[in-house]
Order: C-alpha cells, then structure tokens, then sequence
C-alpha cells in the first residue's frame, strides 16, 4: 500500500514515521501540509510534533492546512487515518477524533517506554493485535491528557471506540486511561504513544508498535 | 508593544562624519564594559572616536565571552596538538563556529559543547532553552544535521531554595526547546554541589553529521555577493546579553538584568534548521554564520574578516520586531533563530523561494567588497566603517595573573582516605545505600524523562547508559557516541589532574559503548580570571588538557570558555567540562551498559588503589573535599579502551567505574536490567571498602558467557588489563560476598526516590 505521511512545518516525526511504514512492508509517501493533494496515497499518517510550535493550541493551526481539507474528505470516505501524538491532537481539532488532548496533569513533559492493552482491534491500524494483548512502546508528549465531556466518554466506551489504555501508570492523567480513540467508522485512529518508535530493537523500547503499521496489509487481505 | 507617542527623543544620529566633527564627546565606554585602555585602543585602530555603533560593537566583539581575552593565551596550545584523529586529518578545526572530524563512508561529524550559565541563573528556562538554541545552530552553520543534543548541568545542594528555582526551569528549558527541534537527547550529567548555588552550570552540546562535500565555513567571499539575514526578525532581547552577563560576576544579592536574557521561539528554529539544510541541498549558499552573543556585530565582522576583505550593509533593512530600535541596539541584540548567508548574486532567486517554501523571512541586507572595510549604514548615512579584523580577531589579550593559591597544599595535604570507614558488612551495605540515593549517584529520572531520548529513530544508546549514540547511516549502520564529564571535586584538589581525569572518564565512557574516541570538545567553566587562583586553576586544566589529549592521540577540535562563575569570593568548582566523540563502525555491535543475561561471569578490567579523595563518598558520607585525587594514568586509559574495543561481541555489556566506585556501577548494571549478581572481593587486592568505594581510574566491570572467559582473559592479557573475575550475574539481590546482601527492590527504590522526593513528582 501506499502510505502518506505529512510533514507540517514543525513535524518531528515524518521521518521516524516514513521509516516505520516501510519496515511494516508499505511504500511511504511524504506529503506536504501546503498542498492540497494526497498523490493517491491509501493510507494517510499523521505524525507526531510540534505543528506550528503547538502554539496557540496544540493541532489547532495545522487543522486549517490545505492538505487537511483532503484528508478530511478521504477519511469520510473511509480512508484509513492514523494520528499519532500532535497528529493525534490535529485529529481531534479537525472533528474526524471525538475528545481532546490537553497538558499532562503533572505539567511536565514526559519521554517514557509504556505499556498499553489494545482494546480495539478492529480498526485497520490494530488488526494484527489481539484484543487485550499488552505492548510496551515510546511515550513523549507534553499535551497528552485526553479529556472528553461525561456524555461522549460513555458514548466511545459503549461503542468500543476506545483502542488502546494506559497500563502500570496513566502518564498524563488521561480520562479513563485512555491512550487512543477511533471514529465511528473505525478507519481514523489516533494514538497519544508513537508506535513508530517502537519497530526497530535497535533504537527504540522494542518491536511492539510494529502492528500498528503492519496492520494495514492483514487488514487488505482480510 | 512599542509605544511610539511616550518613547524619548532620540539623539542626533551618531555618523561617522559626526565623530569625526565631535572627536571629544563623552561616550559610556566603561558601562558597556570596556576598560579605558581598550577604548583608547579602538579611538587608535579608527583614528577617531568611535561611533555609537562602533562603540557598541567593538563592547560585545571584545568581551570576556566574545573574544576569550583572558583565555586565549592558554587555549593557543590545544592549536598546537596534531590536527588529526586516529583515523585522519580534521576538516576543520579551532577557530570555526564547530570542529568538523572525519568518520568514514565520506561522513563527517561536527561537534562542540557551549555554556549558558549566567542566562540560566537569571532566566532560568529561556537561558537554558536559548543555550540548546545557540549550539544547535553553531552546528548547522557547518553545514551539518543536527542529530542528538547532550545536557551536562551543575547545580547548587538538592535541598537549596534557589536549586528548586532554578533546575526545574533548566531541565524544562533544555526539553522544551530540544524537543521541540526534534533532536534526542543522548547525554549529559546533572551534578551537584554548594560552589554551584548561585551558578549553576548549563552546558549544551550538539552533534551534527554531514557529508564530507556539504562542509561550509564561515567566511564572505565573492565581491558582489550578496549578504542575506534570514529567520526571526530582530527585536530588543538580549541587547548587551554577552558583554553585560557573562563577563560579569553576580553581586551577592542577585542580579536584576532580566530583560538582558533571550528570549527563544524553538518552532522558529525548527524551520530554520529544514530551511537552511534544503538551502545547502540546493547549493545556494557560498558562505554562512549563525548569530549567537553579539548578534549582528559577530556574524557581519567574522564573516567580513574570514573572507575576500570588505562588507557592506544596510542595516535599515533588517526586519525588526520593534520599530524603535536604534542602529547600536540592532548591532547588539541577541534575538535568537538568526542565520546570515553569503549568496551568489544568480542565486538569491532561489534562495528567496527555499525561504519562502518554509515560512522564514529572509532579506538581502548588503553584499561582499573589496575595500577591506566592514561599512554599515542607517537609512544612507554611515554609521560604521572599521577594519572588520579590528572587530572580530583584535581585541585585547590579557596576560591575567595566575599563582597557585595558597590553601592548595592544605587542601591536598588533608586526605580523605584519613576519614573513618565503614568496617562491617551491615556498614558498608549502609553506605551502598546511602550512596546510591545521593543527588549526584541517585537516579536522574526526573531529569532524563522530560527529553526525547527516541526521536528521529536512530538512538542507539542514551541514559542511563554511560554514553549516547546514535546510528548514522541506516544502510551500514556507521554510528556515533559522545560522553561529557567532569569532576570538578578532582578539579579543585589539582586542577592539571581533574582537567585530565575529565577527559579520561568520557574516553573510557565512550569505549565501554564499544566506540573508537576520537576528538574532544571542551567547555571550560572557572570563577573569575581576575582572581590568580582561579587563573592558576584555569591555567592548569588547560595544560593537563592538552598533555592527556597529546598522549592519548585526540585532538581537540574546539571548545568554550566561561568565566566569572562566581558569587562574592566563592568560586565554582573548577569545571573542565570534556567531550569525547567517538566513531563505531557497526552500531548493532555497540555493547550494553548493563547486565543482559543471568549466569554471566562479571570481570573487573584495571586495578583498584587506595583512592578516597574526593570521592562521592568523602563528599557524601563526611562532606569532606581534600587530598589529592585519583592518580592519572593514560597508558592505562589507552590500553582499556583498546581492550574493550577488541572485546566487542565477546563482552555482553561493560560499565565505566568512575563515581561512587565498584559499588555504584555493580548497582546500576544491576537494577537497570533487573538482573541482580553476586560478586566477592578477595581477589582485587584491597579491603571490601576500597574495593567497593575508592574511584580508582582506567577500571570497567565487563559481562562475558562463561565460554568466552578465556577468550576475554587473553584480550585483556594483549593489552596489559588486569582483569579479575569478581562474580555472576542473577537473581534479584546484589550479594557481595562475605559483607552483605541487598535485594535489587530495595536499592532501586532507595536510587529512584530522591529526586522525586526533592522536586516533586
């Protein structure tokens, strides 16, 4: 498959992110936050970062990119969509993620290998997991406590929509452990942990976050 | 937020046709730091009082930070050390913004440690983020990607008021900024001691890697070339920043000179880092500088003098943040996210569009002549003309007094290993226990934590490993390591030694990592060189340098200086900051720091003395500095380093012994991995306490399978290493034989909760 991964002015991750969708057998394809194309990509990642220095509020500003409006267009057509970390946060400004990300409760910035429970594997970013299977990946955010009003948090919990929990310890004082969320439809997943940083035993915590983008090719033949 | 309506009126343009009309106005010379003779030097050089521009220029290029003046006469001899590393020539070396180093498969790395001391007393969190800031872009002026960052931090005791004021916004800064930026963190050191309350030390290094083809140097070539100042416009942060603080000691009551801080906007730098890395991809850049301390004065007077002999500038052209900015203020400022470029004129066009592509505001502000003058105007009129040498490479140099103080041989004379010891096996389990949850051995966490060690996916080692490294090129996997250390404790009982000693452990670091060292960087923080001891201090570590690294074969290939480190009387410790860059061919091969596996036998490599002084546990146990530090012995470094490399693949981890002794490093590679051991002493010469404690030097614990022992032992023997099987690792307990037993549980929550416990969680 072809996989897009967009680079925003302020992305970090786009490389690490292009380097993951290759391991996990995919052709990566950079695109740019200020065209308005996706070059035919069957997969769109956003990656983790600083959009626009997070100023202002983190995605708040990338969200308005004329790429987005294409990605938003694509996902609701059922484009598979995963948003990592500040492509989490743009997810969830751009409306397509319910909920919001908002600064750690203990207000640092935290860089740790954490365990997760996949409770979603029914998304085409988490197919090759097993429900409830535990993996320990990368962790670093400064913004990455999801909070959602009473309602919607029963709504995504009822639904299923909840796709991986925070084990051990809740890093940043997310509601309900929460460490990512999908959309109703289930093909947009957005992620507080970078699995993208976790599929090489060499530089990383392990290979677990590996599945995130092999995913995507068990889910083709499915 | 310029308030045009309320400013005060501005004086009369001072032009160069004024000074000359007005040779004896009376100008403030002496608040902008300059001393009497050095301004008589400049009405000299100019045949004529200076301008108010001139004078501001000449204030920043010749401060202590600026032009080294009191340094320069000892750092001369690191010029003197073989420009060439093990493994070939430098590409280049003192004198750039950064020393470039050959590593093979046509990479090379560039690589510098600079300070941010006095900003980051003031201002904690933007001096330490504006430091990670100023280095980084040092960096990529080389024409280098940047790829990791390394913090080594000094502060005041753990439990000082001012140490909580200080080192969350350091370590927030640092993170804050470095993250931002994309660049892991790979290393550094958080140390603490009293000499640093007051001044705490933000040392910010940066590695970079470039092609061999893509090196840029910092000079103006080309008359009719055009001058280009692109990224943050300028604004009035940080005027005076250099000259005013950091040549400048601290009243005992503190400073109130916020404004003089810079303030950094790292998004903006992340643009500039991409923007100015396609630049070079597109070959439009014939020469570049960074802007760092005295902004505008610096990067327009270097690059002047380092290239063809003229410049000329419109300064009115240089978008500023506020408008009512004076010419000297926009000389001086400090703004940070600041590049200046030297571009052909055919390829402005395209250097305006790769600008553009990436948000960065960038101008044509002048071009290359031939007059051998450094020529600025404001709106038409001159306001500089100087010989831009006079500027950037003339500033005085000063002979400073230096005389070995007189508490010296007191201090050496009142040796620790004098002091009362732990006897019994339940003492010395206690003083482990002590030990491990002291700030400077405790587990730095809470510091690590808040940087990315993981991002750009080519992290190959980071904390608590003893070195970092990042892999290269993903194809071949060449890789490189970096470690910092000091210990000023050393530094202060013989200043030659603790200079040498520093650069031994981050040599021997960097080889437990599996690495080839192969050239040093240094960032040299002392007290005030007005004070001859201190000068004799600095003087020392200098020469200690330069004769460890002539011996051990390394060159030095750049560095910095900071001074005036110091409240009152009291002085920093003096602290030789030494980092050791080194290369590995295969970063897969890079060996662990801790233990892997259970049944492992564990090696001591090198020989343990009766060493006390100065050690963490004098310092911890009995608060006591004296004596004289742990003998230097580079043959033996050498062979280590040889030796370890040699025991790549055979070896499954290795750990440097440095400080807190045996003891410490049996603790870490232990509750590290989770993998406990049980060693016995009887073998290593020396009672359990100088076993376990003294810090003895050229010594690592190694791992090997029980199958490779005699492979190890016969390594060791080639290279003339003692090597002692002392024990094997698992279970979950560290057992020392015949003394104690202490489950890893219960050390690691003893190593672990320090901090925490101090700053909160």
């Amino acid at each position: 498959m072809k996989v897009g991964v967009v680079t925003f002015p302020g992305s970090l991750d786009d490389v690490d992110a292009q380097r993951a969708v290759r391991i996990g057998g995919h052709e990566a394809v950079a695109l740019w936050h200020g065209d308005a194309d996706l070059k035919g990509v069957d997969a769109v990642v956003l990656p983790g970062g600083f959009s626009y220095g997070d100023y202002l509020r983190c995605g708040a500003i990338s969200r308005f990119a004329p790429v987005m409006e294409k990605v938003v267009e694509a996902a609701k057509a059922g484009m598979p969509v995963l948003g990592i970390c500040n492509g989490f946060q743009i997810l969830c400004e751009s409306h397509l993620l319910p909920g919001a990300l908002i600064r750690n409760d203990h207000r640092k910035f935290v860089c740790r290998d954490q365990l997760l429970r996949i409770e979603n594997n029914r998304t085409p970013w988490t197919s090759a997991y097993t429900e409830g299977q535990e993996i320990r990946i990368v962790l670093k955010n400064g913004e990455g406590g999801f909070v959602a009003d009473a309602a919607t948090l029963e709504r995504i919990e009822g639904e299923g929509q909840v796709v991986a929990r925070y084990l051990e310890m809740n890093p940043n004082g997310s509601l309900n452990d929460i460490a990512g969320v999908t959309n109703e439809r289930g093909n947009v997943v957005g992620l507080m942990p970078h699995p993208e940083h976790s599929v090489e035993e060499l530089t990383g915590s392990g290979t677990d976050g590996l599945g995130f983008f092999t995913s995507l090719v068990e889910k083709a033949f499915a | 937020m310029a308030d045009t309506a309320s400013a005060p009126a501005r004086p009369t343009l001072d032009t160069v046709a004024v000074a000359a009309g007005d040779p004896d106005r009376e100008q403030p010379w002496a608040e902008l730091g300059l001393k009497g003779d050095e301004y008589d030097r400049i009405r000299e050089i100019l045949g004529r009082r200076p301008t108010a521009s001139e004078l501001a220029m000449y204030s920043v290029m010749w401060s202590e930070h600026c032009s080294y003046k009191s340094s320069k006469v000892h750092l001369k001899q690191f010029g003197e050390l073989p420009q060439e590393t093990p493994v070939g020539p430098m590409l280049a070396g003192i004198g750039e913004n950064a020393g470039v180093i050959d590593i093979g498969q046509g990479y090379a790395v560039t690589f510098k440690v600079e300070s941010h001391n006095h900003p980051s007393y003031v201002e904690p969190y933007q001096g330490a983020a504006t430091g990670v800031g100023g280095i980084v872009r040092d960096i990529l002026a080389m024409g280098a990607r940047p790829v990791a960052v390394v913090d080594p931090l000094r502060f005041g005791p753990l439990e000082e008021d001012d140490t909580h004021r200080v080192l969350p916004g350091i370590v927030a800064g640092v993170g804050g900024y470095g993250n931002c930026l994309g660049l892991p963190n790979i290393g550094g050191e958080a140390v603490f001691d009293a000499t640093y309350l007051g001044n705490p030390l933000v040392n910010a290094g940066c590695i970079g890697v470039l092609k061999h083809e893509d090196l840029h140097l910092a000079k103006a070539s080309g008359v009719g070339n055009q001058v280009i100042l692109y990224g943050a416009r300028t604004g009035g942060d940080g005027i005076g920043g250099v000259s005013v603080l950091a040549s400048e000691t601290f009243d005992a009551d503190g400073p109130a000179k916020r404004p003089s801080v810079q303030v950094g906007d790292p998004f903006m730098e992340k643009l500039l880092i991409e923007c100015t890395l396609e630049l070079f991809q597109a070959g439009v850049v014939a020469g570049i500088q960074d802007l760092g301390g005295a902004g505008l004065s610096c990067a327009t007077s270097e690059l002047a003098s380092a290239g063809d002999g003229g410049m000329r500038c419109e300064l009115d052209r240089v978008p500023l943040r506020d408008s009512t900015l004076s010419p000297e203020e926009i000389l001086m400022s400090e703004s940070q996210e600041r590049m200046m470029a030297v571009v052909e004129p055919g390829d402005v066009d395209a250097f305006m569009a790769i600008c553009a592509k990436w948000d960065v505001e960038a101008v044509v502000i002048g071009e290359v002549t031939d007059t051998g003058r450094l020529e600025i105007t404001w709106h038409g009129e001159t306001v500089v003309d100087v010989p831009p040498r006079t500027v950037a490479h003339d500033g005085p140099v000063y002979q400073r007094p230096y005389a070995r103080p007189e508490w010296q041989d007191a201090l050496q004379a009142d040796a620790a290993e004098a002091l009362p010891r732990p006897g019994t096996g339940e003492e010395l389990r206690a003083t482990l226990l002590q030990l491990v949850a002291s700030p400077n051995l405790c587990d730095k966490s809470w510091i690590t934590d808040q940087y990315d060690r993981y991002v750009q996916g080519n992290t190959v080692l980071a904390q608590p490993a003893d070195s970092g490294m990042v892999r290269v090129d993903e194809e071949t996997n060449l890789g490189v390591s970096i470690a910092t250390d000091c210990n000023g404790r050393f530094a202060k009982l013989d200043p030659y030694a603790g200079a040498q000693l520093a650069l031994a452990e981050a040599y021997r670091n960097v080889a437990t990592g599996g690495a080839t060292p192969l050239a040093v960087s240094d960032c040299l923080n002392f007290g005030s060189p007005e004070d001859p001891g201190v000068m004799w201090q600095f003087a020392e570590a200098c020469r200690g340098l330069k004769d460890a690294c002539a011996e051990l074969g390394v060159p030095v290939t750049g560095g910095n200086v900071s001074l005036y480190n110091q409240t009152g009387e009291t002085a920093i410790l003096p602290t030789p900051v030494v980092a050791v860059l080194g290369v590995i061919e295969d970063v897969r091969r890079r060996t662990p720091s801790v233990f892997q596996v259970s049944g492992d036998v564990v090696v001591q490599l090198g020989s343990t003395h009766e060493e006390l002084s100065g050690s963490e546990w004098a310092h911890v146990v009995h608060g006591h500095l004296g004596g004289r530090p742990p003998a230097v012995n580079l043959a033996n470094e050498h062979n280590l380093a040889r030796a370890l490399q040699d025991l790549v693949g055979t070896i499954t981890s290795a750990h440097d012994l440095s400080d807190g002794g045996l003891a410490q490093a049996l603790a870490e590679a232990a509750m590290v991995s989770g993998i406990g051991a049980i060693v016995g002493l009887k073998d290593l010469a020396q009672d359990p306490f100088v076993c376990l404690f003294a810090e003895s030097t050229a010594r690592a614990i190694v791992t090997v399978p029980a199958d490779k022992l005699d492979d190890l032992m016969s390594v060791a023997a080639r290279h003339a290493v003692p090597a002692t099987v002392i024990g094997t690792t698992g279970g979950d307990a560290l057992v020392v034989e015949g003394q104690f037993e202490v489950p890893l549980e219960e050390l690691r929550t003893a190593w672990t909760s320090t901090l925490p416990a101090a700053l909160g969680e």
